[in-house]
């Protein structure tokens, strides 16, 4: 519905030459947003009490919780390296987490997303800091909209420094595909599914580096290269919200002069006054 | 040469701490002519070098550490106790028995499967597993109270200078504590009521470790408490 009035807008624009550029500009998406626009994106560290870090996404709908566990002994022991520890990654989506109903046993889809994941974040973690142990990584999607390897690799990007694993820096992921022949950034499931291509990009945003990189569809070379670079525009977007995610856990909140506050225990002093009363 | 921070910001793993020569301290790491942050913490600049202190790590053993563990297996004459550490801490037996060794030792009469004990890292054996021992004041099996964890990071924050901080707790509440490095606190006290008001000045500490006047802070929070519980 909202979608008939903005084409004929553009359609009685378009007479005038110089109108061609904002008519690109004002393509909207299925969704509503415009090609460069991320979906919503929340991220929470430390909602695992259990895990030594943990991270919570919302990337548009896709709702998805990463633990990390380690550096901790391997098991079983003749896959541990002498010289470096193991990034082990477990990626797995809960039965209810597609319609319809996913069978719970890991699929060769979850097992190459484990694997690139692992190979996504390994160059970010100092591994070699940790001779025969195991880091573990373990993300169970809980609701899945496309993109759930981006998203995944953000979340577990933020649980491994909540984990206070040493890293060189975080890794922030976000695809760039195309659909009715343009470029757009962070597809959703519909996009995913009717698009004509899928780029995957994961990237080290403070040094500047690329650790994953995969491809559907077709893309010209100068797509590509487009594409990478708006790949990496959403990237530092992204990155911006997993750097507030651990501000806000972590964070200075309270000013060092400021009183404090007992608030847990008030309602114990109130109580107290009214007995005495009563 | 440029210091990019102010002292004693919350920095990130990535942030360019310092550009130019200078040496790396914990937590950073140095590429070419750039010093980086390695964990999420607080950034100290001192005129020789930059240093990150952590809010969130893992326990790294040294020798000399008051640990406190809990016995997860046997083998032939020596237990396996988990400590938090990246693998299991190992105890022999002249290390668990102040007499001439023998043979026929019982050793679950000494510590069994599951038992919680404080002990010292006496030594790192070639493989970097710690080795250690219960003979000494203060160390041993536990028998009561119970166990609080925080981050091995803030622990020197509890102790504060020559043990202010702890001190004052012990003082204040008339609770035993021990303390070990790697992040887990022992708390046992002539009731639960005192035990509990330690396990929330140690939640306190453990949220404002980065704040300075804290031992004064938590002295006048933990009266506040005591006020309200009479």
């Amino acid at each position: 519905m909202s979608k008939k009035p903005t084409t004929k807008k553009t359609a009685a624009r378009k007479p005038t030459a110089r109108t061609k550029k904002p008519k690109v500009d004002s393509w909207k998406r299925a969704d509503g947003r415009a090609f460069d626009e991320l979906r919503t994106l929340k991220i929470e560290s430390g909602v695992l009490p259990n895990a030594d870090g943990s991270a919570y996404i919302e990337m548009g709908r896709n709702k998805i919780l990463a633990g990390v566990f380690g550096p901790r002994e391997m098991h079983p022991k003749h896959n541990a390296k002498p010289n470096e520890a193991v990034l082990r990654c477990r990626y797995h989506m809960a039965p209810f987490s597609v319609d319809p109903r996913r069978s719970p046993a890991p699929s060769r889809r979850d097992q190459e997303i484990s694997m690139v994941m692992r190979s996504a974040l390994e160059p970010a973690v100092f591994l070699e800091r940790y001779p025969r142990a195991s880091i573990d990584v373990y993300i169970e999607v809980l609701e899945a909209d496309g993109g759930t390897r981006c998203a995944s690799i953000n979340a577990a990007a933020v649980a491994l420094v909540d984990a206070g694993i040493p890293m060189k820096d975080l890794v922030a992921a976000c695809a760039v595909g195309k659909i009715e022949d343009k470029l757009i950034v962070d597809l959703g499931d519909y996009e995913d599914k009717k698009g004509q291509s899928d780029m995957p990009v994961a990237y080290m945003p403070k040094l500047g580096k690329v650790t994953l990189l995969q491809m559907d569809g077709d893309l010209s070379t100068e797509e590509a290269g487009k594409a990478l670079e708006l790949a990496i525009e959403g990237c530092k977007k992204v990155y911006e919200v997993q750097r507030e995610a651990l501000k806000k856990k972590y964070g200075i909140d309270q000013p060092q002069d400021k009183p404090q506050e007992l608030p847990p225990a008030e309602p114990e002093s109130e109580e107290e006054p009214q007995r005495e009363e009563s | 040469m440029s210091a990019n921070f102010q002292d004693r910001d919350l920095v990130l793993p990535g942030d360019v701490l310092f550009e130019g020569r200078i040496r790396t301290g914990e937590n950073t790491y140095r590429n070419q002519e750039q010093v980086y942050a390695t964990h999420l913490g607080l950034v100290n600049y001192r005129p020789d070098n930059v240093s990150v202190t952590a809010l969130s790590t893992g326990y790294m053993p040294l020798v000399g550490d008051q640990v406190i563990g809990v016995v997860v297996d046997m083998d032939l004459g020596e237990w396996r106790i988990d400590i938090g550490g990246q693998e299991l801490a190992v105890m022999g037996i002249p290390d668990a028995v102040d007499r001439p060794f023998r043979t026929d030792y019982n050793m679950t009469r000494i510590l069994d499967i599951g038992d919680t004990l404080v002990a010292k890292i006496v030594d790192l054996d070639r493989r970097r597993t710690p080795v250690l021992s219960i003979l000494g004041p203060g160390l041993g099996k536990v028998y009561e109270g119970f166990m609080v964890r925080i981050t091995p990071s803030k622990i020197p924050r509890l102790i504060g200078k020559k043990g202010s901080m702890i001190n004052m707790v012990i003082k204040e509440t008339g609770c035993r504590v021990a303390i070990g490095q790697n992040g887990r606190i022992l708390v046992s006290g002539p009731n639960r009521e005192r035990e509990e008001l330690v396990v929330k000045v140690i939640d306190k500490i453990e949220r404002e470790a980065h704040t300075s006047g804290l031992t004064n802070r938590t002295q006048e929070f933990l009266r506040q408490l005591k006020e309200r519980k009479q």
